[in-house]
């Protein structure tokens, strides 16, 4: 297959749409997936505690 | 400093200063009296220097055992330094280069003193020197309290910060002398991008294997945007800068890219510099600093992963929007056009994010200095984001490319964004880090803040205003279908503007070494905070030995 201009064209317009819809998908599943909001709540309000050392 | 690492490690360090020595000296004989050797020089006074203060602390007593028990804050204080150094020299030399615009005369008839040269000293200064050292030392900081775990490593965090601040003074110290690829925030040759890459490989290295080590469950956003900004910084810096040098012995190289596409991946680099560099870095420091100056947790975490996904993935295609209307294909132009526009989604979400994060601390706002940097910063992050959007439109830009428009945006976003987040974090992080009750004179950071913002104002404004009156001039016809000013009328119409604009900039100068006094002070003389809870652990255990967070 010719890599030409068209070609990239078409390759940009059809697979690369694809691939950001599907990337956005995934984002948003794993953004609002039920079983993560704990895990996001928990590291939103840990950096505000006061510790200043390394957990060992 | 030394005193923190063990004899064998002191030995290491020595043994890789001696390295690079070595690679000065040998740069020094083939280059002779090109700026090769010079450079040659540079590297090793700057090897042996480093080499000469860690053999006068060699036989100092070694570290306590305790060592891993606590964060390695030593290589974050010498990046404050560094940063705060480079901020005045940067701005120094922006104030400068702005003054020969408006005073020809300033230049004083020398080649390293002409605008051509001492133009990259500014940007290099501020974007590299000043943000840079800015972006390491805050990444050390929030990987390791983010992480709760130590820094990977005793001597490559000195590697990585020593390593690129001598890229930078290679980088500076050449432009004096006329070495430059010509690309824009991509001016250091050769040697000095190798140099980049060993050392960038480095931080990445690091910042992976501090992760890897952290005893969170989750990594906190902030360090997303941090790898973010290294990972894609690499890839950028790799493949703007493959050229081909005309010798091993001479500093002179061109780059493997020809005509158009040379121009696509320099600007495919320069806005990533812009969305990696000078954006995600700094919104790394904006999610962490920002909720703990505030003491409030970020609005919306959720928001937050979007607007990450989004950045990353929209800010690849914009570079395109800097080639409008040139050689370079049509649809390529409207794929960065396109994606620009969309680009305002995701950095208004992150903008109204840290807005609605101080929702209900307004009076903080009203009260602290520190959070009014942070908070002006988002302002200005919101403003930048939409301007970028809609200068990115072709008949927008149409207007004001090539104009003065463009410089106006830049520092909208450069002072009032990064600038201004960059502060904001500092004086959050000197007296926690310095274990200070507080800044030495908050009364100066109120002075600073206030220099900050109107020298901004100043600034923005004289550029937007003088933009938009030179794209015009440059685009009116008169009836015959002639130009009706020539480039000479336009440039004498800016005058009073770029008076204007060197003065904004003198002040955020002198704001800026407020800052530096303050910070320098704040080392020296501000009380020490008393033993508070902040530095153990709520548990009533022995410090460090149990890992269950302070509620």
């Amino acid at each position: 297959m010719d890599i030409d201009h068209g070609a990239l064209v078409g390759f940009a317009k059809s697979w690369g749409l694809f691939y950001l819809i599907g990337m956005f998908v995934c984002v948003v599943i794993y953004a609002f997936w039920p079983g993560n909001r704990k895990r996001f709540d928990d590291a939103k309000r840990s950096i505000l505690d006061k510790d200043d050392r390394p957990w060992q | 400093m030394v005193q923190q690492l063990t004899t064998g490690e002191r030995q290491n360090a020595l043994v890789i200063l001696l390295c690079i020595f070595v690679v000065g000296l040998a740069m020094a004989a083939l280059g002779g009296f090109d700026p090769f050797g010079v450079h040659g020089v540079v590297v090793m006074l700057y090897s042996g220097g480093i080499a000469a203060l860690v053999m006068k602390h060699y036989y100092d007593p070694e570290p306590a055992p305790g060592r891993q028990s606590q964060y390695y804050d030593d290589p974050i204080k010498v990046a404050i330094a560094f940063s705060l150094a480079w901020a005045v020299f940067g701005m120094f030399m922006g104030v400068w280069t702005a003054a020969q615009l408006a005073w020809p005369d300033l230049a004083f008839d020398s080649g390293w003193s002409s605008f051509g040269r001492l133009r990259p000293t500014h940007t290099t200064g501020v974007i590299f020197g000043f943000g840079g050292n800015a972006l390491i030392a805050t990444a050390f900081h929030v990987v390791q309290r983010t992480s709760r775990a130590r820094l990977a490593g005793q001597i490559s965090p000195w590697f990585v910060l020593l390593g690129y601040n001598l890229f930078c003074i290679v980088a500076v110290t050449g432009y004096f002398m006329g070495v430059t690829q010509s690309k824009e925030y991509a001016e250091p040759e050769w040697y000095a991008d190798l140099w980049l890459v060993v050392v960038w490989v480095t931080f990445f290295l690091l910042f992976l294997a501090t992760i890897a080590r952290r005893k969170e469950p989750h990594i906190y956003v902030a360090n997303w945007y941090f790898m973010a900004f290294i990972v894609v910084v690499a890839i950028l810096h790799i493949v703007n800068n493959l050229a081909v040098p005309i010798s091993f012995a001479r500093a002179k190289s061109y780059t493997i890219w020809p005509g158009v596409q040379d121009a696509m991946v320099q600007w495919w680099y320069g806005h990533n510099a812009v969305a990696f560099f000078l954006t995600a870095g700094f919104l790394g420091m904006l999610y962490y600093y920002l909720p703990i100056r505030a003491q409030r947790p970020i609005f919306s975490y959720r928001l937050s992963i979007l607007s990450f996904w989004g950045i990353t993935f929209f800010y690849m295609w914009a570079g395109s929007h800097h080639l409008h209307y040139t050689a370079l294909p049509h649809w390529v132009q409207n794929l960065g056009m396109t994606f620009s526009v969309m680009l305002l989604v995701p950095s208004w979400a992150s903008a109204g994010n840290a807005l609605l994060t101080l929702n209900g601390a307004w009076h903080k706002v009203r009260d602290d200095a520190t959070l009014r940097f942070i908070t002006v910063a988002v302002v200005f992050y919101g403003l930048s984001t939409f301007e970028g959007s809609f200068l990115a439109i072709r008949p927008v830009n149409a207007l004001s490319h090539y104009t003065d428009w463009t410089v106006g945006h830049v520092h909208a976003g450069a002072l009032g964004w990064v600038a201004f987040i960059t502060f904001g974090s500092l004086y959050t992080l000197v007296p926690s880090l310095w274990k200070r009750e507080g800044m030495y004179s908050p009364a100066l950071v109120e002075v600073h803040f206030w220099l900050a913002v109107t020298g901004t104002l100043i600034y923005v404004f004289a550029m937007w205003n003088s933009g938009i009156l030179q794209g015009l001039m440059w685009r009116t016809y008169t009836q015959e279908g002639t130009l009706a000013y020539s480039f000479l009328d336009s440039l004498v119409a800016m005058y009073p503007y770029y008076i204007a604009r060197a003065f904004g900039g003198l002040l955020f100068l002198l704001g800026a070494m407020v800052a530096a006094f303050n910070i320098w002070m704040t080392v020296r003389e501000a009380p020490a905070a008393a033993e508070k809870q902040a530095d153990i652990p709520d548990t009533g255990l022995a410090p460090g030995a149990s890992p269950a967070p302070a509620e």
